[in-house]
């Protein structure tokens, strides 16, 4: 790794005040961040740990609402958001168990992995990312891999997730990383359906329209004979050609529904 | 039921403590005083020319000691190739140089082109950064048979081109075979990609290398399975070191499965910058190096083809190999496509013709080379997947068509050189179809089917040759070393002994087994036994632990050396109970004499060799300690069984594995637990194999699989519990033990196993597919379901 | 360079470091304690695991900094003082579950971590809880086996493994 100047401060003020300086990089859980700069791919001159405010971690529900703090872990999502089940499963399959240790949720969306879980999560529920200056609807927060509507220096402070009717989330792994190869994320209001897929996009995570019309018509698998997304502009790499990604959509949002159902 | 701690018992292992409460030494938990850190600039080409390096702003960075580039290598040796071929035409195979630190051109991704010492790690890593290396980009070449055409890049200038060698074996057999061919009521031909893997044991490699000034010693500190080799090949070879001025240590090792055999140029670094920087020099291979820098291993592209009669006997068999090199011979690479492979592939059965051809090919990739089995896996996983292919083709039960062609009468005399002493391939099949209950299958794939998933079950059998190797025959086919091994045994005054053993454990449990064999001998508890390995100064010479040859050649030569021990004691014994030495016989720990109540303990023998006031020094030395070398007669040749049930998702194309059973002949078995465990962990790098790993470079020339992002390591999820049996025991005959080996034998008899299941269940399905490569990810079995 | 002070077995240790510096490489190199090790660079081979405030985590994956004033434990504080191993050491003993020994600290210090969570896990629990630590000597069996063992459940009539007599 580079060196690096380290702050952990107390409060989000202080925390946004410490990455107000040039080469300033927030640092969540670390469970990305580090490896990447353990290759030296990255090299901020000062790291401002999230660890430490303790207003950013936590979960809570009411009104329907499911409200995380930008800094929770994976495993406090998994044991704690019991008012999303769907939510707190796939929190309970990232990574492994030290990394759902440490790394946050914050940190996962911020990073916009096209291969992490959260993001998939996130998008399917319209939730809504919360930070230190404003609130951002999931539809509007990713902006294609590793980019996301957040500023410089733009702190994630809690997701809001609209709890729905019904969700499931079905991963198919990367044999390697165990990140998503094709992660599809189905959930279910009384308003209609949102499905997101992750690790199938070069253009990150995304919705997949066709079927969200298909299952808001009729929520059953049934709806989805038929349906499939084109393989352009899936990713293809050692893992998998963009066809199979393509076709391992259709297969995982039937189960995602099957499951939810 | 064997005594506890003697042959035969399920010893607990005594390394396990330090192991378990984090008090091993490895490696990288050692520092030296005044100690200096290196990083390795390596290449990030596969091929290139150095135009020029400018070292001037980084050696001037915080903590830079020196910097060592190519230039103050000129005049040192070349990592030396520890094997010649001769090839079909009794030429030698090309050998191109391999410099410590790249000499002009860079040959691969990782090929090391500068070293930075400093006094931190970080800041030899930030100084490399600044170093300013020109390297003129060339066009590389990765695909082997693209690298043998007219035209294509050549990966050393000096070479003729990029064939290594073209082997033949049995050359005075190519025509018999082809005539056999042409006489065959059916031939099966099969095309197959043995994948490349890598061999990745958890601890990554690490050297340190130290000098003293006072006495000119040089000590070496490394992650070897042979401190001994190392210390030749490098001194010898490389730095020009005489061994007795060179001290190598192997201390614990996290692990080898080959790739720790060799000697790499990092070591011999680290022992030269010692000396030139008057101070200590470690290198801690990060992950990411590992992978562009140890050697890898497999990668061999075939064409098998089998002949039978009307009446389905084999009649001959061929196979034209591929074995990629990569851009040097790494310390055994030509031996594993050629000797470890070809004098194999007859396999279990009595196939009376076999022609190997093997091109051995230059690329510009990391060098290939032993990984756990080395020639006998890719022998292996041709022959049992042709068979399996031939019996699909014949529509017969494969099984079957096994057992109608397996040896049944030994020693066997094969067509491919070897002669197998022992062997009963009918039992570990019997053996194998009661544990893995094959009557059971039907119901099991009817289940799997109510699921939705289909359920296939493959069945291969293995042969290998290991305890590797007897010297004069070795020396015949061109190693450049004898492959005996030593041990000394030293009894101390008050009865313990210590054993010093040329063999090396990096997680075999010599220290636990090698006293079972001790405590059994002489009849004294196994705790009063110690076992020391790994360093240069302490065991006599020794040749080090690859090929399932501990036991086998190290345990034999204790064996040996403790006969010495026995006899010399028996002398001793005679004297103080005033008896004939003929009479005098050893058992439980006591000596006594025959027919009468006359009788010594170990201990009261052991102490007169050392206070020898009562002795018989006119007639004998005093002390007890003895060597012996031992060279065997022959390889030995485990065999087995093996036996895979997988489901596969036909949605997805995955694979998991259900069950998996082996029944081995291991000959004698020493600790059931430990040779059960040796198994265990073979199995699983033969369904990584066959399932998840495969390393992959870009036309270009770069690794696509540089980290366990893309390289697939099997985690436990991956895995079932193995059913595993070696109850089935030919002893082998010409060695004291009658053990033979069962380091390798998990990974050599798993993947065909394992492939030939998943073709059963896609077939089960109806679908029409013969053969898949390795490695059979979701994504390669959804592609031949879908003809994608 | 700043200083950290944390609680590493029961003790209280100080140093210097860089923002740079890992945990691992603070118990390691500073600290001698040379039972963790390092596997990889990408966080997934969990050879370098110890707890930290009760919970298992990666330390070649958390800044030294970050521990600042925490409580790590790591496997040298496992054993008894008088070196007799614990439960979950000994059935690592008992069942063969190591080989080179170099997964093995990682591992300890995982399966202590989901017996605490979960005290008698089931086989496919425990192979999922295991996800972030890789083994290459055991093929896993022996691993998953002590496990259940160290948790109190009968191991005998797994897998059948029948040994040569």
């Amino acid at each position: 790794m580079y060196n690096f100047e380290f702050e952990k401060p107390t409060t989000v003020a202080e925390a946004v005040a410490a990455l107000s300086s040039d080469e300033a990089q927030a640092l969540g859980g670390g469970q990305t961040l580090l490896p990447t700069m353990k290759q030296r791919l990255a090299m901020p001159e000062k790291l401002v740990s999230l660890t430490g405010i303790a207003d950013m971690k936590g979960v809570s529900a009411s009104g329907g609402t499911l409200t995380i703090g930008g800094g929770t872990p994976h495993k406090t999502v998994a044991d704690e958001a019991t008012a999303y089940p769907a939510l707190a499963a796939l929190a309970s399959n990232i990574g492994d168990p030290a990394v759902r240790n440490r790394g946050t949720i914050g940190g996962s969306l911020a990073n916009n992995d096209p291969s992490a879980c959260y993001p998939s999560a996130a998008l399917a529920s319209g939730a809504t990312i919360v930070t230190n200056a404003r609130e951002i609807a999931a539809d509007d927060f990713f902006q294609g891999m590793f980019t996301t509507a957040l500023d410089e220096g733009e702190i994630i402070t809690a997701v809001k997730f609209p709890i729905p009717e019904k969700a499931n989330y079905q991963k198919f792994e990367q044999p390697a990383s165990r990140f998503a190869l094709v992660g599809v994320y189905v959930a279910k209001y009384a308003e209609g359906v949102r499905v997101a897929v992750t690790g199938a996009s070069e253009e990150g995570v995304f919705r997949w329209t066709e079927a969200e019309a298909a299952l808001s018509s009729n929520f059953a698998v049934s709806a989805l004979e038929g349906l499939s997304v084109p393989a352009d502009g899936m990713i293809g790499d050692l893992h998998g050609t963009s066809e199979y990604r393509a076709h391992l959509v259709g297969v995982l949002t039937k189960r995602a529904v099957t499951a939810a159902a | 039921m064997p005594k506890d701690g003697g042959i035969g018992a399920s010893t607990k292992r005594r390394e396990d403590v330090r192991f378990l409460s984090g008090t091993g030494n490895y490696t990288d938990d050692i520092n030296l005083h005044n100690q200096t850190y290196v990083h390795f600039l390596r290449s990030d080409v596969a091929h290139g020319r150095i135009k020029s390096i400018d070292t001037t702003v980084a050696s001037a960075m915080p903590g830079v000691v020196r910097i060592f580039t190519g230039a103050d290598f000129e005049g040192v040796g070349s990592v030396p190739c520890g094997w010649e071929i001769t090839d079909r035409f009794g030429e030698k195979m090309q050998e191109p140089a391999h410099p410590v630190l790249a000499q002009g051109k860079v040959h691969h991704v990782g090929d090391q082109i500068c070293a930075v010492v400093a006094e931190t790690l970080e800041q030899a890593r930030d100084a490399a950064e600044a170093i300013e290396v020109d390297i003129e980009e060339l066009p590389a070449v990765v695909d082997m048979k693209k690298a043998l055409e007219e035209g294509s890049p050549k990966v050393h200038d000096d070479l003729t081109s990029n064939l290594c060698f073209d082997w033949g074996f049995v050359e005075e057999n190519k025509a018999a075979v082809e005539e056999a061919f042409q006489n065959a009521a059916h031939v099966t031909t099969l095309e197959l990609v043995n994948n490349r893997l890598i061999a990745n044991p958890m601890e990554p490699r690490v050297a340190v290398g130290d000098f003293n000034r006072g006495t000119g010693d040089h000590t070496l500190y490394t992650t070897s399975q042979n401190p001994h080799v190392i210390r030749l090949l490098m001194g010898a070879f490389v730095l020009g070191i005489p061994e007795h001025k060179l001290r190598v240590v192997a201390p614990d090792v996290g692990g080898g499965f080959g790739t720790k055999i060799f000697h790499y140029a990092e070591e011999a670094f680290c022992t030269f910058a010692a000396k030139a920087i008057n101070r200590p020099v470690k290198w801690t291979s990060t992950r990411s190096e590992a992978f562009m820098s140890d050697a890898h291993g497999r990668d061999h592209v075939s064409t098998i083809q089998l002949a039978l009669d009307a009446d389905n006997n084999f009649t001959a068999l061929r196979t034209d190999t591929y074995a990629n090199m990569g851009a040097y011979l790494s310390t055994f690479a030509p031996s594993v496509p050629t000797w470890l492979h070809g004098t194999l592939m007859a396999g279990n059965y009595k196939t009376p013709l076999v022609y190997v051809n093997v091109k051995a090919v230059f690329t510009n990739t990391v060098p290939v080379d032993a990984y756990r089995g080395a020639g006998r896996p890719e022998a292996t996983y041709q022959l049992e997947r042709v068979v399996d292919k031939a019996a699909l083709e014949l529509g017969v039960d494969p099984v079957a068509l096994r057992r109608q062609n397996f040896i049944t009468e030994f020693p066997y005399q094969t067509p491919v050189a070897v002669e197998y002493d022992t062997g009963d391939y009918n039992a570990t099949m019997d053996k194998l179809t009661q544990v893995a209950d094959f009557a059971g299958f039907a119901a099991r794939r009817a289940e799997s089917e109510a699921k939705g998933k289909l359920r296939g079950f493959g069945v291969n059998c293995y042969i290998e040759a290991c305890g590797i190797a007897p010297s004069n025959l070795v020396g015949q086919l061109g190693a450049r070393a004898g492959l005996y091994e030593s041990a000394t045994v030293r009894v101390n005054a008050t009865g313990g002994l210590t054993v010093m053993t040329g063999s090396h454990s990096h997680g075999q449990g010599h220290e636990t087994a090698f006293p079972q064999v001790i405590a059994d001998m002489i009849g004294i508890d196994a705790s009063m036994i110690e076992i020391e390995h790994g360093d240069t100064d302490k065991a006599p010479m020794g040749m080090g632990t690859y090929g399932s040859r501990s036991l086998a050649v190290g345990g034999s030569a204790m064996v040996r050396a403790t006969e010495k021990i026995i006899n010399k004691a028996k002398k001793i014994a005679a004297h103080l109970m005033e008896a004939s030495e003929g009479d005098v016989e050893l058992k439980d720990g006591q000596f006594s004499v025959a027919g009468t109540d006359k009788s010594v303990a170990w201990g009261d023998v052991t102490l007169a060799a050392y206070v020898p006031h009562n002795y018989p020094l006119e007639d004998i030395e005093p002390g007890l300690e003895e060597t012996a070398f031992y060279d065997p007669a022959n390889f030995t040749y485990p065999s087995g069984a093996y036996c895979c049930e997988v489901e596969v998702d036909p949605e997805t194309g995955k694979v998991t594995v259900e069950r998996f059973a082996a029944a081995d002949d291991f000959g004698n078995v020493v600790n059931p637990m430990i040779v059960s465990g040796q198994v265990h962990g073979g199995i699983a790098q033969g369904i990584g194999q066959a399932l998840l790993e495969g390393a992959a470079y870009d036309e270009n020339g770069q690794l696509l699989t540089g980290s366990y992002m893309d390289y697939a390591m099997p985690r436990a999820s991956d895995l079932p519990f193995y059913t595993v049996d070696h109850s089935c025991q030919t002893p082998c005959t010409h060695n004291p033990l009658g053990v033979k080996g069962c380091g390798e034998a998990g990974a050599i008899g798993s993947p065909p196993a394992v492939v030939n299941a998943v073709i059963d269940a896609l077939r089960s399905a109806g679908q029409d597919i013969t053969h898949i490569d390795m490695p059979l990810s979701p994504a390669r079995v959804w592609a031949a379901m879908n003809n994608a | 360079m700043s200083q950290v002070t944390m609680t590493v077995n029961g003790k209280t240790a100080t140093g210097d470091v860089e923002g740079r510096t890992l945990l691992v490489h603070f118990l390691r190199d500073e600290l001698q304690l040379t039972g963790t090790h390092v596997g990889c660079d990408t966080s997934q081979c969990g050879a370098c695991v110890v707890h930290v405030d009760g919970k298992a985590v990666k330390s070649c994956t958390m800044l030294a900094a970050e521990a600042d004033g925490a409580s790590v434990e790591t496997i040298e504080a496992q054993a008894a003082d008088d070196g007799t191993l614990n439960v979950v050491q000994q059935a690592f003993q008992d069942h063969h579950g190591l080989q080179c020994g170099f997964c093995t600290p990682g591992m300890v210090m995982s399966a202590t971590a989901l017996l605490k969570e979960n005290p008698k896990p089931t086989e496919a629990e425990i192979r999922h809880y295991l996800e972030g630590n890789i083994c290459r000597c055991t093929g896993y069996h022996n691993i998953v086996k002590s496990i259940m063992a160290a948790s109190g459940q009968d191991v005998d009539s797994i897998a059948a493994e029948v040994a040569a007599q």
